[in-house]
C-alpha cells in the first residue's frame, strides 16, 4: 500500500486514538516526568589504558574515560540509586508507585528480578507491578514507552522506568574502550505535576543482527558489517525523522537533542545528519567523559539536560538497541523543573566524582581474575 | 546467616529502617524488642536519613571467610544525624581519605555473595558525602 492508501485508511479511523499515523504515540490523557535520577560510578578507566595493554598504545581512542563499576556495584544498586534521586526531586508516597520497571542487559541474576528489589528498597512494595525488560541498550526507554501508557490509562498514578547497565567487553575487543556502568530513573506521572510533559514518542524496530549475546556467555558478540549504518544510523534517524514529521518540526524546533551514543562519534554524527547544531547536542553527550552506559546511556544524557534546563524548553530524547530499534520521545519542560533540580546530586556531580584506575585495577574490578 | 534472616532484615538493610520509641521519642537502629533507653515494649518503624559523620574507623587487611574479594576495606562506626551509632563499611573511598567527623550517607551496595550460585546479599554501606550542587 502506497502512503496515499494508508493515510486515506488512517484517516477513516481516527476515532481509535488521538494519532496513529505511523505509529506516532501520543496517550488520550496527558502525562509527565514527575522526577528524574541519575547515577554514575566513580572510577573512570582512561581509554589510553585499554590502547596501552592491547595496542602498544596505537590506534584511535573512541572516548577519553569510562565508568567503571566498584566491587560492590552492580545493575541493582546503580538501578536503586538513580531511583531514589528521582523519588527525592518527585517527593511523591512510594506506596503510589504503580509499576518499577528495570531495563539492562547486565540484570545481576539470570532468574530473580531486579525491580523487586528496586521496589522494596524505596518502598513501593507489596501492591505494584514489576519486572525486568530487556532490548539491549533501548531496554531502558522501553520502560518509559510502558510507564506513559500505564499512568495515562489510569492504571496507575505514577510508574517508574529505570535504565542501568554494567556493560562488559571481551578484553581488547573495540567495545572494552567504551562498555560502561551507569543507569537513569524517571518517575512518570500525572501532567499536572510534571517537570517535562511528554508531547509525543514513536518507536521503530526491525529484526538486524548487529549485536549479541547467547546465554551463560560472558562477553557479547557483533556482526560488524551492520553495527553501523543498517543499525544505528538507520534505527536512530528514522525514529526521530518520523517523530518531527508527524509533530511538523524540524531541528530547529528544539532548544536540545539527545541520541544513544555507543562512542563520541556516532550520536554527534547522526545529529548532524537530522540537521541539529553542535550548541544542541554538547549537554547531553556523556560519553566522551563516561563511555556507553548502554540502558543507561540515552537516558544519563536526558538528566544531564534535564540539570540545566529552563521552563519551555523542548528535547528529542531518541535511544537505539542493537537487535535493532529506537524510541524517539519529544518533551516540553514545564515551570515545575526549578524546584526540583536541586533536590538530589545532578549527573556532572557524578562525572565530577572521578578517581582514575590503571586496566590492572579495572580487571580486578570486573572480576576478569580467576579466583578459584 | 540464611536466607530467611537475610530476607527478614532486608527493610533494615535496604533502607535503613529503625524504630522511634512510641514512650521516650528516641530513634532506635537496629529495630530491637525493647527501647535501649526506657525499656519500653512498642515501637513505630522510623525511616532514617541516612546521613551521619564517622564516629571511629579501622581498615581490615586480612578478612573474615566471605569478604576476601573486597580487601582491603574499611569498617566505621557512624554517629546517624538522629543519634544511634551504626557499624557499617565504607565505599567509594580510599583508606587515606577517611576521618574522624566526616560526613558520610548511606548506600545500598552488594554486601556478599553466598559463592557462585547462591544469593547475593545486599546493605547499607556509607560513603563520603555527594553535595548536590
Ligand atoms: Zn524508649
Amino acid at each position: 500500500m502506497g502512503d496515499e492508501g494508508h493515510r486515506a485508511r488512517v484517516q477513516d479511523t481516527q476515532h481509535v486514538t488521538r494519532n496513529t499515523q505511523y505509529g506516532i504515540m501520543k496517550p488520550s490523557t496527558d502525562v509527565g516526568i514527575v522526577g528524574y535520577g541519575a547515577y554514575i560510578p566513580r572510577y573512570r578507566l582512561p581509554a589510553t589504558e585499554v590502547a596501552r595493554v592491547w595496542k602498544g598504545g596505537e590506534g584511535g581512542l573512541p572516548v577519553t574515560e569510562k565508568a567503571v563499576p566498584g566491587l560492590d556495584e552492580d545493575t541493582l544498586t546503580i538501578a536503586l540509586e538513580a531511583a531514589r534521586n528521582a523519588l527525592a526531586r518527585a517527593q511523591i508516597d512510594p506506596q503510589l508507585i504503580g509499576a518499577v520497571w528495570v531495563g539492562s542487559e547486565s540484570h545481576p541474576y539470570a532468574v530473580k528480578p531486579t525491580s523487586t528489589i528496586v521496589a522494596e528498597a524505596i518502598g513501593a512494595t507489596p501492591h505494584t507491578e514489576a519486572a525486568d525488560w530487556q532490548f539491549a541498550c533501548k531496554a531502558g526507554t522501553e520502560t518509559m514507552q510502558a510507564s506513559i501508557g500505564f499512568v495515562a490509562s489510569g492504571m496507575a498514578r505514577y510508574a517508574l522506568g529505570i535504565g542501568a547497565d554494567t556493560a562488559q567487553g571481551r578484553p581488547g575487543d573495540a567495545l572494552e574502550y567504551t562498555a560502561a556502568a551507569g543507569g537513569a530513573a524517571y518517575l512518570i506521572g500525572p501532567a499536572e505535576e510534571s517537570l517535562v510533559l511528554f508531547e509525543a514518542s514513536f518507536s521503530y524496530v526491525t529484526d538486524t543482527p548487529d549485536f549479541w549475546r547467547r546465554p551463560y556467555m560472558h562477553y557479547p558478540s557483533h556482526g560488524q558489517r551492520f553495527t553501523g549504518e543498517p543499525a544505528y544510523f538507520h534505527h536512530v534517524t528514522s525514529a526521530a525523522r518520523h517523530l518531527m514529521a508527524e509533530m511538523d518540526r524540524t531541528a530547529a524546533d528544539f532548544t536540545y537533542v539527545v541520541l544513544h551514543q555507543p562512542n563520541a562519534k556516532f550520536p554527534q554524527r547522526a545529529a548532524k545528519m537530522l540537521g541539529f547544531e553542535r550548541e544542541q547536542w554538547t549537554t547531553g553527550l556523556l560519553c566522551p567523559v563516561i563511555g556507553n552506559t548502554y540502558a543507561g546511556a540515552a537516558m544519563l544524557g536526558l538528566t544531564a539536560i534535564l540539570d540545566e534546563a529552563r521552563p519551555g524548553d523542548t528535547i528529542l530524547a531518541v535511544s537505539f538497541g542493537s537487535g535493532a530499534g529506537s524510541d524517539a520521545f519529544a518533551l516540553r519542560v514545564t515551570e515545575r523543573i526549578t524546584e526540583r533540580q536541586h533536590r538530589a546530586p545532578k549527573t556532572q556531580d557524578y562525572i565530577a566524582r572521578r578517581k582514575e584506575i590503571d586496566y590492572a585495577t579495572y580487571v580486578r574490578y570486573r572480576k576478569k581474575l580467576q579466583m578459584q | 546467616m540464611g536466607i530467611a534472616r537475610d530476607w527478614r532484615l532486608r527493610s533494615q538493610r535496604y533502607a535503613l529502617v529503625g524504630e522511634i520509641c512510641d514512650d521516650c521519642g528516641r530513634k532506635i537502629f537496629p529495630p530491637r524488642d525493647v527501647c535501649p533507653y526506657c525499656a519500653e515494649e512498642a515501637q513505630t518503624p522510623f525511616h532514617f536519613s541516612g546521613r551521619g559523620e564517622i564516629y571511629s574507623h579501622t581498615t581490615i587487611y586480612n578478612p573474615p571467610a566471605g569478604f576476601e574479594e573486597f580487601a582491603p576495606y574499611t569498617v566505621a562506626l557512624v554517629k546517624l544525624e538522629e543519634g544511634p551509632l551504626v557499624t557499617a563499611q565504607l565505599t567509594d573511598v580510599d583508606p587515606q581519605e577517611i576521618a574522624i567527623g566526616q560526613p558520610v550517607e548511606m548506600v545500598t551496595r552488594k554486601i556478599r555473595e553466598e559463592g557462585p550460585e547462591g544469593l547475593i546479599v545486599y546493605g547499607y554501606k556509607f560513603r563520603p558525602r555527594l553535595q548536590a550542587a
